[in-house]
């Protein structure tokens, strides 16, 4: 960098943190005139991130609620084909998940090194429990050819009785209509299950630096923003599950 | 305050005794490494004002390629297929490798943090992630041309392109998909800029208006084109899996396609023009040495652009089979988005008003802008009309109108700015009698490319289509004429431009004696912009400050 | 974490660097548990109310506590109760985006021939 910047005066920091010990942390980047200035701007930044987020899922569950409004029967019906205490037990899991990446972001903010460690990692492994249940749901629609494609089948839709199921037969046409569920179903979780994979590996690199010490002496920004992004992973599912899982659940007469 | 013809106001240095500042941004560091994993934003803007240069010359290639099929009736150059994949690769790659991050990514990077007072971006690392993101994307894109290239057009229609085609399009569809986090990351980076990042003293009413147009285009940027990208992503899916997601014999609907494309591409177009209106409002105010008439009206002009602009996607598909209802709903609305433009080209006119009018080079492509603007813009509001459109749609009237807003506004904007600002970022000056004749050339051959397409359009020619009834030859060939007058104007700039880098004259501060934080630091500037940071005192364009301050702080080095 | 009152430094007349004074405040776990806490009870609750026949208002009951949920973890896990009003409005602004996404969207939709597929 140019020499000609090192008259730069630190008269912010001197003001605005007369009342606290303030090292110049060795994270703080040079464009940012003060740390709290930085942290708000990585802040921000992140926040505008998850704006993005919310439109690109948005575009998706557009297209649940024409399609779902559409051929409810064939929602109804196809939605019920998916297992609602594993669902419900995954919501848990990951609501827990982000209740430890919360109380991760406390004990960075408290520079309690060990305990944000902790948090991290079993963050990490609800998160991993979440993926590990997800694969188990998929892999039994792929037996039961629910996958979208050239594999997909509606004979359990236009004759239940004949595989065990309870529900009542939908006529032919309707009974297409269960593509589009499953094509919502595998494209909405599998672009969740994309961002919590790419959410774990960054939480093994996290800990890693967490482990380092990286994040407790007062730099929290990376834990706190990963945090967010963590966080709204999980309210995406918050809404996946009812609207994918619970469509018709009263039982038939 | 007459002025001769020949009055102008550029102040260059003594050529005989001035010299390049000593140290500046280009010379801080060397070797290739230091500009292929830059922070500074200076760089990253000559990095993308390389890289969109030649997505232009390529895209330009295929402009030229079209005019050539088209100068006969009979389609005797190309086969259909191919002549599709001309105009869908010329789309394509003018659209979003070169219109989107024209003025953002190249004068943007460059300019904002030096407007702003600040170092640099919020974000460096991220602003050099996104020129590599754009690469990718342009590589991509390179490639599906390489392998066979795509005939969807670059609207990528459903169900023809999920459904009837072998053509690449999936390579396009995951090029333009990257493409778009690079938008995105630069749209980000300039909001939290200007929120956090703004020296002492400057509030949002004294920034320049280059920044508020650029503000106004990011949050486009950021809200709009992640539904692009799921749009994208939902093509590939039905072409790899055949979910059905727009197959009608599956259920699914294929307007829902257009519906998530058009939500982007609609304020796609108010994100490649509002940036070329900020270039447009520093240049005029500085070649009639007046403040711009209504800086709240254009500032807030800027942001209502970026609102309504989400409102009108609609019109895009008045032919497509949607409600008739809420075709009128968006016919309406339209009618509402061209007020703030409007409002803006009466501001400017208002600014030159009893201003000390100069014609420099940026000065000239600035008055082409607000003519061919004009009538683009007015042309869009007749397309906006649901009576006209039902006739208009699809032919050359169309392909005229988005030229003039697109061709005839925002790339002689673009002109504008790097000749404007081409001192400033190298140093140098270009030769002004042939970046005049450049100017002229361009505009003469602008208006013959394609107002003779209005008129084509209105007798019925349709687009896309590489044969034509006979009567209409006289007018494309008019037009390809045209367009060959055109493509020697845009092939100029890169000559002399190239040129003055070596053999320029020595620029100095501020040749044009514009305001603005920008031209109070040496050309070109310290890898830090500024030596300490400024406090900003006055108001925007304040000419009479600028005549009444002394060389304080900020001072040339070397 | 009581910060100076106001605080106006020459330099920096209209606060850009830290606008509204940002409160630094910190969560505590125990808030924290209330909420995780919160979370998991309407989580049953929605569970228990799908299997109940409410016709109508099964996919509103439905759509309301997920609405609810994902606001106290804005709110609480995600800070923006204790954020700046940039950020609120910024929060405030994406979910702003995509109500016009779905409304303007299925306005097409519902008046073209709405039921009649």
């Amino acid at each position: 960098m140019d020499s000609a910047i090192a008259t730069h005066p630190h008269t912010h920091e001197t003001a605005v943190h007369a009342d606290h010990e303030h090292a110049s942390l060795p994270q703080h980047r040079h464009h940012f005139e003060t740390e709290e200035q930085q942290r708000e701007a990585g802040s921000f930044g992140m926040w505008l991130f998850l704006l993005t987020e919310i439109m690109f899922f948005g575009g998706m569950f557009f297209a649940y609620l024409l399609y779902r409004n559409w051929y409810y029967p064939a929602f109804a019906v196809a939605s019920n084909q998916l297992s609602v205490p594993l669902g419900a037990a995954n919501t848990a899991i990951l609501i827990t998940s982000g209740f430890c990446m919360a109380v991760g972001v406390w004990a960075a903010e408290v520079r309690r090194r060990k305990m944000l460690v902790l948090m991290l990692v079993l963050t990490t492994v609800f998160g991993i429990a979440f993926i590990g249940v997800k694969a188990d749901e998929y892999h039994e629609k792929y037996e039961m050819h629910h996958i979208p494609g050239a594999d997909f089948s509606v004979a359990q839709f236009v004759n239940p009785a004949a595989y065990g199921i309870k529900e009542e037969p939908l006529n032919p046409d309707m009974a297409q209509k269960t593509e589009i569920y499953f094509f919502l179903y595998f494209a909405m979780t599998g672009m969740h299950a994309v961002h919590m994979i790419i959410g774990i590996v960054l939480l093994f690199w996290l800990t890693h630096r967490a482990w380092r010490g990286d994040f407790s002496s007062g730099y929290v920004a990376p834990i706190e923003n990963f945090g967010l992004y963590w966080h709204f992973v999980d309210i995406v599912w918050l809404f996946l599950f009812p609207l994918l899982y619970l469509i018709n659940r009263h039982p038939l007469h | 305050m007459s002025a001769p013809a020949t009055h102008t106001i550029l102040s260059l240095p003594d050529q005989s005794t001035a010299k390049m500042p000593k140290r500046h941004y280009l010379n801080n560091e060397d070797g290739l490494l230091s500009w292929l994993l830059t922070g500074d934003h200076k760089r990253i803007a000559i990095l993308y004002l390389i890289s969109i240069t030649f997505f232009f010359f390529i895209g330009g290639a295929f402009a030229g390629l079209i005019r050539l099929e088209l100068l006969t009736p009979q389609p005797d150059l190309v086969a259909a297929d191919t002549y599709n994949k001309f105009f869908t690769m010329h789309g394509i790659i003018m659209i979003f490798l070169f219109l989107v991050p024209s003025v953002p990514a190249t004068l943007g990077n460059f300019l904002i943090p030096i407007m702003l007072g600040a170092k640099d971006l919020a974000f460096p690392k991220i602003n050099l992630l996104s020129w590599y993101l754009y690469l990718i994307g342009g590589t991509l894109t390179l490639a599906a041309l390489v392998l066979g290239g795509v005939d969807t057009g670059w609207t990528f229609t459903t169900p023809l392109s999920t459904h009837y085609l072998n053509t690449h399009v999936l390579t396009a569809a995951t090029a333009i998909f990257i493409a778009g986090f690079s938008s995105i990351f630069t749209g980000l980076n300039f909001i939290v800029t200007i929120h956090r990042m703004r020296c002492p003293g400057m509030t949002w009413f004294r920034m320049p208006l280059f920044v508020w147009s650029h503000y106004a285009a990011s949050l486009l940027m950021v809200l709009g084109t992640p539904v692009l990208a799921i749009a994208l992503v939902l093509v590939a899916l039905e072409r790899i899996a055949g979910i059905g997601v727009f197959d009608p014999a599956k259920g699914g609907d294929p307007l829902l396609f257009q519906h998530l494309f058009w939500f982007y591409s609609h304020p796609a177009v108010y994100i490649m023009i509002l940036p070329g209106m900020g270039v447009i409002s520093e240049v005029i105010s500085t070649f009639s040495r007046k403040r711009v008439f209504g800086y709240s009206a254009v500032a807030f002009s800027s942001v209502a652009i970026a609102l309504f602009g989400f409102f009108v996607w609609e019109h895009h598909m008045f032919i497509m089979g949607v409600s008739n209802y809420s075709a009128l709903v968006f016919s309406l609305l339209t009618m509402l988005v061209a007020v703030p433009s409007a409002i803006k080209i009466f501001n400017w006119t208002f600014t030159l008003q009893k201003g000390s009018i100069t014609f420099e080079t940026p000065m000239l492509y600035a008055f082409g802008f607000m003519g061919l603007f004009t009538i683009g813009g007015l042309t869009g509001v007749f397309l906006g009309s649901l009576g006209m459109d039902i006739h208009l749609t699809e032919t050359y009237f169309i392909v005229a109108h988005f030229h003039f807003v697109m061709v005839g506004g925002m790339l002689m904007a673009f002109l504008a700015g790097v000749h404007f600002w081409w001192p400033k970022m190298t140093g140098r000056m270009y030769p002004e009698s042939l970046s005049k004749l450049a100017a002229v050339t361009t505009f003469i051959g602008f208006n013959l490319t394609f107002l003779p397409q209005f008129i084509l359009g209105y007798l019925g020619m349709p687009r896309r289509y590489h044969a034509y009834p006979p009567e209409f030859q006289v007018l494309n060939v008019l037009s390809t004429a045209g367009a060959t007058v055109l493509g020697v104007g845009y092939m100029l700039p890169l000559l002399y431009l190239g040129w003055s880098l070596k053999y320029g004259a020595i620029a100095g501060n501020n040749p044009w004696q514009a305001t603005g934080l920008e031209w109070q630091i040496q050309s070109p500037p310290i890898t830090a912009n500024f030596i300490e940071t400024p406090v900003m005192d006055h108001e925007a364009y304040d000419y009479e400050w600028l005549e009444k301050k002394t060389l304080n702080e900020v001072t040339t080095v070397g | 974490m009581a910060h100076e009152a106001i605080h106006t430094d020459a330099n920096d007349a209209s606060n850009v660097t830290n606008p509204e004074h940002a409160q630094h405040h910190i969560v505590t776990p125990l808030q924290y548990s209330f909420v995780f806490i919160t979370l998991l009870v309407f989580t049953a609750i929605t569970v228990f109310a799908a299997y109940l026949d409410l016709h109508w208002a099964n996919p509103v009951i439905a759509l309301a506590i997920a609405s609810f949920k994902a606001v106290i973890v804005i709110l609480f896990f995600m800070h923006a109760a204790y954020q700046s009003r940039l950020i609120k409005m910024t929060i405030g602004a994406g979910f702003f985006m995509f109500l016009v996404l779905v409304t303007m969207t299925m306005s097409d939709y519902i008046s073209r021939a709405w039921g009649l597929w």
